[in-house]
Protein backbone atom coordinates (compact mmCIF):
# COMPACT_ATOMS: atom_id res chain seq x y z
CA UNK A 1 0.00 0.00 0.00
CA UNK A 2 1.32 3.30 -1.05
CA UNK A 3 1.90 6.04 1.76
CA UNK A 4 -0.39 9.24 1.26
CA UNK A 5 2.44 12.17 1.53
CA UNK A 6 1.60 14.72 4.14
CA UNK A 7 1.33 18.13 3.61
CA UNK A 8 3.77 20.35 4.95
CA UNK A 9 2.69 22.89 7.35
CA UNK A 10 3.94 25.69 5.52
CA UNK A 11 1.89 24.14 2.16
CA UNK A 12 -1.66 23.96 4.55
CA UNK A 13 -3.76 26.21 3.80
CA UNK A 14 -7.81 26.60 4.73
CA UNK A 15 -9.47 28.03 1.53
CA UNK A 16 -8.23 31.09 1.13
CA UNK A 17 -6.18 30.96 4.38
CA UNK A 18 -2.97 30.01 5.62
CA UNK A 19 -3.58 27.04 8.26
CA UNK A 20 -4.07 27.60 11.73
CA UNK A 21 -1.18 26.20 12.85
CA UNK A 22 0.65 28.18 10.48
CA UNK A 23 -0.54 31.69 11.96
CA UNK A 24 -0.03 30.33 15.55
CA UNK A 25 3.81 29.38 14.47
CA UNK A 26 4.23 32.97 13.20
CA UNK A 27 2.48 34.40 16.27
CA UNK A 28 4.68 32.22 19.06
CA UNK A 29 8.03 31.31 18.46
CA UNK A 30 8.37 32.11 14.69
CA UNK A 31 10.01 29.82 13.58
CA UNK A 32 10.07 25.57 13.68
CA UNK A 33 11.90 22.86 12.62
CA UNK A 34 9.73 20.61 9.57
CA UNK A 35 9.88 17.64 8.07
CA UNK A 36 9.60 18.72 3.62
CA UNK A 37 8.26 16.55 0.72
CA UNK A 38 11.80 15.54 -0.10
CA UNK A 39 12.67 13.84 3.07
CA UNK A 40 15.21 16.71 4.60
CA UNK A 41 14.43 18.76 7.65
CA UNK A 42 14.29 22.49 7.47
CA UNK A 43 13.67 25.63 9.45
CA UNK A 44 10.81 27.20 8.47
CA UNK A 45 10.53 31.13 8.94
CA UNK A 46 7.48 32.68 8.88
CA UNK A 47 7.34 36.68 10.12
CA UNK A 48 7.55 39.38 7.79
CA UNK A 49 11.01 40.50 9.33
CA UNK A 50 12.76 37.65 9.46
CA UNK A 51 11.13 36.25 5.70
CA UNK A 52 12.62 39.66 4.11
CA UNK A 53 16.12 39.45 6.50
CA UNK A 54 16.53 35.73 5.08
CA UNK A 55 15.78 36.41 1.49
CA UNK A 56 17.34 39.66 1.38
CA UNK A 57 20.57 37.71 2.08
CA UNK A 58 22.33 35.41 -0.45
CA UNK A 59 25.45 35.72 0.88
CA UNK A 60 24.15 33.71 4.55
CA UNK A 61 21.35 31.98 2.69
CA UNK A 62 22.36 30.70 -0.55
CA UNK A 63 20.13 29.37 -3.48
CA UNK A 64 23.26 26.96 -4.79
CA UNK A 65 21.65 23.60 -3.92
CA UNK A 66 18.95 22.92 -6.42
CA UNK A 67 20.83 21.04 -9.09
CA UNK A 68 22.91 19.15 -6.59
CA UNK A 69 21.82 15.31 -5.33
CA UNK A 70 19.61 15.56 -2.90
CA UNK A 71 18.09 13.05 -0.62
CA UNK A 72 15.00 11.26 -2.18
CA UNK A 73 16.77 11.71 -5.18
CA UNK A 74 17.73 9.06 -8.02
CA UNK A 75 21.41 9.03 -7.99
CA UNK A 76 22.92 11.22 -11.23
CA UNK A 77 26.05 11.92 -12.47
CA UNK A 78 27.77 15.17 -12.38
CA UNK A 79 27.08 15.71 -16.03
CA UNK A 80 23.53 15.27 -15.50
CA UNK A 81 23.37 17.41 -12.04
CA UNK A 82 25.08 20.41 -14.30
CA UNK A 83 22.71 19.64 -17.35
CA UNK A 84 19.57 20.19 -14.86
CA UNK A 85 20.56 23.10 -13.32
CA UNK A 86 22.04 25.07 -16.50
CA UNK A 87 20.62 28.68 -17.08
CA UNK A 88 17.81 27.95 -13.88
CA UNK A 89 18.59 31.40 -12.59
CA UNK A 90 17.05 29.83 -9.30
CA UNK A 91 19.57 27.86 -8.82
CA UNK A 92 22.64 30.35 -8.86
CA UNK A 93 23.96 33.04 -6.12
CA UNK A 94 26.00 36.49 -7.30
CA UNK A 95 27.54 36.43 -8.95
CA UNK A 96 27.39 34.24 -11.70
CA UNK A 97 23.14 34.42 -10.73
CA UNK A 98 23.78 38.51 -11.87
CA UNK A 99 25.36 37.41 -15.22
CA UNK A 100 22.38 35.28 -16.21
CA UNK A 101 19.71 37.93 -14.93
CA UNK A 102 20.96 41.07 -16.62
CA UNK A 103 20.57 38.77 -19.88
CA UNK A 104 16.87 38.91 -19.52
CA UNK A 105 16.28 41.87 -17.38
CA UNK A 106 16.09 44.31 -20.57
CA UNK A 107 12.69 42.09 -21.65
CA UNK A 108 10.71 42.82 -18.65
CA UNK A 109 11.55 46.36 -18.22
CA UNK A 110 8.06 48.69 -16.94
CA UNK A 111 8.51 50.39 -20.74
CA UNK A 112 8.59 46.58 -22.34
CA UNK A 113 5.71 45.46 -20.43
CA UNK A 114 3.37 49.23 -21.40
CA UNK A 115 4.41 48.33 -25.20
CA UNK A 116 2.86 44.21 -24.57
CA UNK A 117 -0.11 45.84 -23.22
CA UNK A 118 -2.06 46.29 -26.24
CA UNK A 119 -1.81 42.74 -27.52
CA UNK A 120 -2.16 41.59 -23.93
CA UNK A 121 -5.90 43.50 -23.79
CA UNK A 122 -6.57 41.80 -27.28
CA UNK A 123 -5.48 37.80 -26.30
CA UNK A 124 -7.84 38.86 -22.65
CA UNK A 125 -10.52 39.99 -25.17
CA UNK A 126 -10.43 36.94 -27.24
CA UNK A 127 -10.71 34.54 -24.61
CA UNK A 128 -13.59 36.76 -23.16
CA UNK A 129 -15.52 36.11 -26.67
CA UNK A 130 -14.39 32.83 -27.16
CA UNK A 131 -16.42 31.94 -23.55
CA UNK A 132 -19.13 33.88 -24.34
CA UNK A 133 -19.89 32.17 -27.69
CA UNK A 134 -19.68 28.92 -25.43
CA UNK A 135 -22.05 30.38 -23.13
CA UNK A 136 -22.46 29.12 -19.67
CA UNK A 137 -21.70 27.16 -17.51
CA UNK A 138 -17.58 27.20 -18.24
CA UNK A 139 -14.25 26.14 -16.58
CA UNK A 140 -13.31 29.54 -15.83
CA UNK A 141 -9.64 28.02 -15.37
CA UNK A 142 -9.57 26.25 -18.62
CA UNK A 143 -11.18 29.04 -20.94
CA UNK A 144 -9.47 31.87 -19.08
CA UNK A 145 -7.23 32.00 -16.11
CA UNK A 146 -4.74 29.11 -17.74
CA UNK A 147 -4.60 29.92 -21.48
CA UNK A 148 -4.49 33.94 -21.09
CA UNK A 149 -0.81 33.48 -19.66
CA UNK A 150 0.22 31.14 -21.63
CA UNK A 151 -0.32 32.64 -24.85
CA UNK A 152 1.32 35.43 -23.47
CA UNK A 153 4.03 33.95 -22.34
CA UNK A 154 4.36 31.44 -25.48
CA UNK A 155 4.29 34.43 -27.75
CA UNK A 156 7.19 36.33 -25.36
CA UNK A 157 9.33 33.64 -25.73
CA UNK A 158 8.99 32.11 -28.99
CA UNK A 159 7.43 28.55 -27.78
CA UNK A 160 4.92 27.59 -30.58
CA UNK A 161 1.19 27.77 -28.70
CA UNK A 162 0.10 24.84 -30.84
CA UNK A 163 2.33 22.64 -28.77
CA UNK A 164 0.36 23.62 -25.44
CA UNK A 165 -1.64 20.48 -25.16
CA UNK A 166 1.99 18.92 -24.48
CA UNK A 167 3.90 21.51 -22.35
CA UNK A 168 0.97 22.88 -20.07
CA UNK A 169 0.44 19.08 -19.05
CA UNK A 170 4.28 19.00 -18.10
CA UNK A 171 4.53 22.57 -16.49
CA UNK A 172 1.55 21.70 -14.33
CA UNK A 173 2.92 18.49 -13.37
CA UNK A 174 6.28 19.21 -13.04
CA UNK A 175 5.71 21.37 -9.86
CA UNK A 176 2.99 19.01 -8.25
CA UNK A 177 4.59 17.50 -5.46
CA UNK A 178 2.45 14.37 -5.12
CA UNK A 179 4.11 13.13 -7.55
CA UNK A 180 7.22 10.92 -7.08
CA UNK A 181 10.28 13.11 -7.67
CA UNK A 182 11.75 10.68 -10.19
CA UNK A 183 8.74 11.84 -12.08
CA UNK A 184 9.31 14.75 -11.93
CA UNK A 185 12.93 14.99 -13.06
CA UNK A 186 11.65 13.09 -15.88
CA UNK A 187 9.51 15.89 -17.04
CA UNK A 188 12.01 18.51 -16.66
CA UNK A 189 14.55 16.57 -18.28
CA UNK A 190 12.17 16.39 -21.08
CA UNK A 191 10.85 20.16 -21.12
CA UNK A 192 14.66 20.60 -21.06
CA UNK A 193 14.55 18.58 -24.40
CA UNK A 194 11.42 20.46 -25.90
CA UNK A 195 13.15 23.68 -25.41
CA UNK A 196 16.63 22.29 -26.42
CA UNK A 197 14.94 21.87 -29.88
CA UNK A 198 13.30 25.44 -29.85
CA UNK A 199 16.94 27.07 -29.03
CA UNK A 200 18.22 24.95 -32.00
CA UNK A 201 15.88 26.16 -34.30
CA UNK A 202 16.36 29.92 -33.06
CA UNK A 203 20.10 29.45 -33.73
CA UNK A 204 19.35 28.71 -37.16
CA UNK A 205 16.42 31.11 -37.41
CA UNK A 206 16.10 33.54 -34.96
CA UNK A 207 12.58 35.25 -34.56
CA UNK A 208 11.39 38.68 -32.76
CA UNK A 209 10.78 36.94 -29.71
CA UNK A 210 12.74 36.38 -26.24
CA UNK A 211 14.43 33.27 -27.71
CA UNK A 212 15.45 34.88 -30.95
CA UNK A 213 17.24 38.15 -29.00
CA UNK A 214 18.77 35.65 -26.71
CA UNK A 215 20.31 33.76 -29.67
CA UNK A 216 21.05 37.06 -31.63
CA UNK A 217 22.18 38.87 -28.63
CA UNK A 218 24.22 36.42 -26.30
CA UNK A 219 24.51 33.14 -29.22
CA UNK A 220 28.25 32.82 -28.08
CA UNK A 221 27.89 33.06 -23.81
CA UNK A 222 25.23 30.95 -23.63
CA UNK A 223 25.34 26.87 -24.20
CA UNK A 224 22.52 25.45 -25.66
CA UNK A 225 21.76 23.95 -21.93
CA UNK A 226 21.50 27.29 -20.27
CA UNK A 227 19.31 28.43 -23.28
CA UNK A 228 16.96 25.54 -22.69
CA UNK A 229 17.16 26.16 -19.05
CA UNK A 230 16.54 29.84 -19.13
CA UNK A 231 13.10 29.26 -21.70
CA UNK A 232 12.29 26.16 -19.56
CA UNK A 233 12.18 28.15 -16.47
CA UNK A 234 10.38 30.93 -18.07
CA UNK A 235 7.72 28.60 -19.68
CA UNK A 236 7.02 27.59 -15.81
CA UNK A 237 6.92 30.60 -14.42
CA UNK A 238 4.44 31.78 -16.79
CA UNK A 239 2.07 29.24 -16.72
CA UNK A 240 2.14 28.34 -13.04
CA UNK A 241 1.61 31.87 -11.71
CA UNK A 242 -0.46 34.17 -12.97
CA UNK A 243 -2.98 31.60 -14.05
CA UNK A 244 -3.38 30.16 -10.53
CA UNK A 245 -3.79 34.20 -9.30
CA UNK A 246 -6.43 34.68 -12.17
CA UNK A 247 -8.41 31.58 -10.59
CA UNK A 248 -7.77 31.56 -7.37
CA UNK A 249 -8.44 36.06 -7.58
CA UNK A 250 -11.62 35.79 -9.43
CA UNK A 251 -13.30 33.12 -6.90
CA UNK A 252 -12.14 35.59 -3.76
CA UNK A 253 -13.53 38.56 -5.49
CA UNK A 254 -17.10 36.10 -6.15
CA UNK A 255 -16.82 35.38 -2.43
CA UNK A 256 -16.35 39.12 -1.21
CA UNK A 257 -18.89 41.08 -3.85
CA UNK A 258 -18.48 44.31 -2.30
CA UNK A 259 -14.45 44.08 -3.52
CA UNK A 260 -15.61 42.90 -6.71
CA UNK A 261 -17.65 45.45 -7.57
CA UNK A 262 -14.61 48.31 -6.68
CA UNK A 263 -12.34 45.97 -9.05
CA UNK A 264 -15.00 46.20 -12.42
CA UNK A 265 -16.61 50.03 -11.80
CA UNK A 266 -13.11 51.70 -10.26
CA UNK A 267 -10.58 51.84 -13.17
CA UNK A 268 -8.39 53.90 -10.55
CA UNK A 269 -8.29 51.06 -8.13
CA UNK A 270 -7.41 48.41 -10.16
CA UNK A 271 -3.53 48.75 -9.01
CA UNK A 272 -4.35 48.18 -5.50
CA UNK A 273 -6.89 45.73 -6.13
CA UNK A 274 -4.13 43.72 -7.85
CA UNK A 275 -1.27 44.03 -4.89
CA UNK A 276 -3.85 43.10 -2.26
CA UNK A 277 -5.02 39.92 -3.93
CA UNK A 278 -1.20 38.91 -4.60
CA UNK A 279 -0.97 40.05 -0.44
CA UNK A 280 -4.20 38.00 0.47
CA UNK A 281 -3.71 34.65 -1.53
CA UNK A 282 0.32 34.61 -1.70
CA UNK A 283 -0.34 31.54 -4.12
CA UNK A 284 3.45 30.77 -3.75
CA UNK A 285 4.22 28.48 -0.51
CA UNK A 286 7.26 29.26 0.00
CA UNK A 287 9.98 30.07 -3.20
CA UNK A 288 13.13 28.33 -3.19
CA UNK A 289 14.85 27.22 -0.21
CA UNK A 290 17.82 28.30 1.04
CA UNK A 291 20.74 26.86 2.78
CA UNK A 292 22.99 28.32 5.33
CA UNK A 293 26.49 28.86 4.29
CA UNK A 294 27.88 29.79 7.67
CA UNK A 295 26.06 29.58 11.11
CA UNK A 296 23.26 32.17 11.54
CA UNK A 297 20.78 33.18 14.14
CA UNK A 298 17.21 34.04 12.65
CA UNK A 299 13.62 35.02 15.09
CA UNK A 300 16.16 34.22 17.92
CA UNK A 301 17.09 30.58 16.82
CA UNK A 302 20.64 29.78 15.91
CA UNK A 303 21.37 27.59 12.98
CA UNK A 304 24.20 25.78 11.89
CA UNK A 305 25.83 26.44 8.50
CA UNK A 306 24.61 23.74 5.67
CA UNK A 307 20.78 23.49 7.08
CA UNK A 308 17.96 24.23 5.08
CA UNK A 309 15.42 27.40 5.31
CA UNK A 310 12.50 28.01 3.62
CA UNK A 311 10.50 31.04 4.27
CA UNK A 312 6.45 30.92 4.59
CA UNK A 313 5.32 33.99 2.25
CA UNK A 314 1.57 33.42 3.05
CA UNK A 315 2.24 33.63 6.91
CA UNK A 316 4.57 36.67 6.23
CA UNK A 317 1.83 38.25 3.95
CA UNK A 318 -0.47 38.48 6.77
CA UNK A 319 2.02 39.48 9.66
CA UNK A 320 0.18 42.08 11.69
CA UNK A 321 3.41 43.50 11.88
CA UNK A 322 3.07 44.31 7.91
CA UNK A 323 -0.35 46.16 8.04
CA UNK A 324 -2.80 46.15 10.81
CA UNK A 325 -6.40 43.42 9.94
CA UNK A 326 -4.15 41.30 7.96
CA UNK A 327 -6.70 38.54 7.39
CA UNK A 328 -8.90 40.88 6.11
CA UNK A 329 -9.53 41.16 2.29
CA UNK A 330 -9.47 45.23 1.45
CA UNK A 331 -8.55 45.67 -2.08
CA UNK A 332 -8.51 49.68 -1.47
CA UNK A 333 -5.51 49.29 0.57
CA UNK A 334 -3.51 47.07 -1.99
CA UNK A 335 0.41 48.31 -2.06
CA UNK A 336 3.46 46.81 -3.29
CA UNK A 337 6.33 45.43 -0.45
CA UNK A 338 4.49 42.05 0.42
CA UNK A 339 6.64 39.45 -0.16
CA UNK A 340 4.30 37.61 -2.88
CA UNK A 341 6.73 37.58 -5.32
CA UNK A 342 9.70 36.47 -2.66
CA UNK A 343 12.67 39.58 -2.05
CA UNK A 344 15.77 39.66 -2.63
CA UNK A 345 17.75 39.17 -5.81
CA UNK A 346 15.64 36.73 -6.69
CA UNK A 347 12.71 38.62 -6.70
CA UNK A 348 10.43 37.64 -9.41
CA UNK A 349 11.54 37.97 -13.12
CA UNK A 350 8.25 38.26 -14.35
CA UNK A 351 6.34 40.14 -11.79
CA UNK A 352 5.84 43.22 -13.98
CA UNK A 353 4.64 41.13 -16.68
CA UNK A 354 2.59 39.21 -14.61
CA UNK A 355 0.89 42.80 -13.05
CA UNK A 356 0.46 43.81 -16.15
CA UNK A 357 -1.93 40.89 -17.11
CA UNK A 358 -3.79 40.72 -13.94
CA UNK A 359 -4.21 44.71 -14.14
CA UNK A 360 -6.28 43.87 -17.34
CA UNK A 361 -7.95 40.83 -17.22
CA UNK A 362 -9.42 41.14 -13.86
CA UNK A 363 -11.90 44.45 -14.53
CA UNK A 364 -11.95 42.90 -18.22
CA UNK A 365 -13.34 39.53 -17.00
CA UNK A 366 -15.99 41.40 -14.29
CA UNK A 367 -17.29 44.05 -16.68
CA UNK A 368 -17.82 41.44 -19.50
CA UNK A 369 -19.73 39.17 -17.17
CA UNK A 370 -21.39 41.53 -14.40
CA UNK A 371 -23.61 38.48 -13.56
CA UNK A 372 -20.48 36.16 -12.99
CA UNK A 373 -21.08 33.58 -10.34
CA UNK A 374 -19.66 30.21 -8.61
CA UNK A 375 -22.09 26.93 -10.58
CA UNK A 376 -21.22 25.00 -6.84
CA UNK A 377 -20.53 26.39 -3.31
CA UNK A 378 -17.60 24.12 -3.54
CA UNK A 379 -14.27 24.77 -4.61
CA UNK A 380 -11.60 22.53 -5.41
CA UNK A 381 -8.26 24.06 -4.29
CA UNK A 382 -5.09 22.57 -5.57
CA UNK A 383 -3.18 21.46 -2.70
CA UNK A 384 0.16 19.54 -3.10
CA UNK A 385 1.55 21.46 -5.60
CA UNK A 386 4.43 24.19 -5.57
CA UNK A 387 2.00 27.16 -6.50
CA UNK A 388 -1.71 27.31 -4.56
CA UNK A 389 -4.65 27.40 -7.09
CA UNK A 390 -7.79 25.53 -8.16
CA UNK A 391 -7.88 22.75 -10.32
CA UNK A 392 -10.86 24.23 -12.15
CA UNK A 393 -13.86 26.58 -11.42
CA UNK A 394 -17.26 26.28 -12.82
CA UNK A 395 -18.85 29.41 -13.31
CA UNK A 396 -22.33 30.63 -15.39
CA UNK A 397 -22.94 34.53 -15.79
CA UNK B 1 22.24 72.45 -1.70
CA UNK B 2 18.03 73.04 -0.89
CA UNK B 3 18.04 72.77 3.06
CA UNK B 4 16.03 69.48 4.16
CA UNK B 5 15.82 67.50 1.10
CA UNK B 6 15.95 63.82 0.88
CA UNK B 7 18.81 62.83 -1.44
CA UNK B 8 18.62 59.53 -3.71
CA UNK B 9 21.05 56.77 -4.37
CA UNK B 10 20.86 53.89 -6.67
CA UNK B 11 23.87 51.08 -6.90
CA UNK B 12 23.48 50.32 -10.66
CA UNK B 13 25.40 47.17 -9.98
CA UNK B 14 23.25 45.69 -7.27
CA UNK B 15 19.80 46.04 -9.18
CA UNK B 16 18.27 43.39 -10.43
CA UNK B 17 15.84 45.44 -12.96
CA UNK B 18 12.71 44.80 -10.87
CA UNK B 19 11.17 48.12 -11.81
CA UNK B 20 9.36 48.23 -8.48
CA UNK B 21 10.64 51.89 -7.82
CA UNK B 22 9.61 53.03 -11.62
CA UNK B 23 6.11 51.96 -10.61
CA UNK B 24 6.16 53.37 -7.36
CA UNK B 25 8.19 56.93 -7.83
CA UNK B 26 8.28 57.07 -12.04
CA UNK B 27 9.07 60.84 -11.72
CA UNK B 28 12.43 60.01 -9.42
CA UNK B 29 13.07 56.27 -11.25
CA UNK B 30 13.54 55.43 -14.56
CA UNK B 31 15.35 51.81 -15.77
CA UNK B 32 17.95 51.81 -19.04
CA UNK B 33 17.52 49.75 -21.80
CA UNK B 34 19.13 46.59 -19.80
CA UNK B 35 16.56 47.10 -17.02
CA UNK B 36 18.89 49.07 -14.13
CA UNK B 37 17.82 51.69 -12.49
CA UNK B 38 18.56 54.95 -13.30
CA UNK B 39 17.67 58.06 -11.01
CA UNK B 40 16.25 61.15 -12.66
CA UNK B 41 15.99 63.34 -9.86
CA UNK B 42 18.88 63.09 -7.13
CA UNK B 43 17.04 65.50 -4.67
CA UNK B 44 13.33 64.43 -5.37
CA UNK B 45 10.02 66.41 -4.31
CA UNK B 46 8.06 63.49 -3.48
CA UNK B 47 9.14 62.26 -0.06
CA UNK B 48 6.75 59.31 0.83
CA UNK B 49 6.68 57.66 -2.44
CA UNK B 50 10.24 57.77 -2.67
CA UNK B 51 10.56 56.29 0.76
CA UNK B 52 8.06 53.90 -0.21
CA UNK B 53 10.39 52.93 -3.51
CA UNK B 54 13.46 52.66 -1.36
CA UNK B 55 12.54 50.57 1.43
CA UNK B 56 10.73 48.28 -1.61
CA UNK B 57 13.52 47.52 -2.88
CA UNK B 58 14.04 43.95 -3.74
CA UNK B 59 17.74 44.34 -4.43
CA UNK B 60 18.73 46.60 -1.91
CA UNK B 61 20.07 49.11 -4.12
CA UNK B 62 18.10 52.40 -3.06
CA UNK B 63 18.89 54.35 -0.67
CA UNK B 64 18.06 57.39 0.66
CA UNK B 65 19.57 60.24 2.46
CA UNK B 66 17.16 62.08 4.79
CA UNK B 67 18.12 65.81 5.28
Amino acid sequence: MTQAPVLPVHMRRRGFDPSPELTELRDGKGIDRIRTPFGVDAWLVTRFADVREVLSDSQRFSNVFLGRQQSGMPRMTADELARLRAGNLLAFDPPEHTRLRRLLTPEFTIRRMRRLEPRIREIVDEHLDALDRGGPPADLVAGFALPVPSLVICELLGVPYTDRAEFQRRTGRQLDLSLAVEERLRLGLESREYMGQLVARARANPGEDMLGMLVLEHGDELSTDELAGIASLLLIAGHETTSNMLGLGTLALLRHPDQLAIVRDEPDRVDAAVEELLRWLSIVHAGTGKLTTTEVEIAGQRIEAGEFVICALPAANRDPALLPDPERLDVTRGAMGHVAFGHGVHHCLGAPLARMEMRIAFPALLRRFPGLRTVSEEAEFRSFHVVYGLTSLPVAW
Amino acid sequence: MTVGQLRVHADRDVCIGAGMCVLTAGAVFDQDDGGVVVVLEEMPADGPAVRKAVANCPSGALSALEP
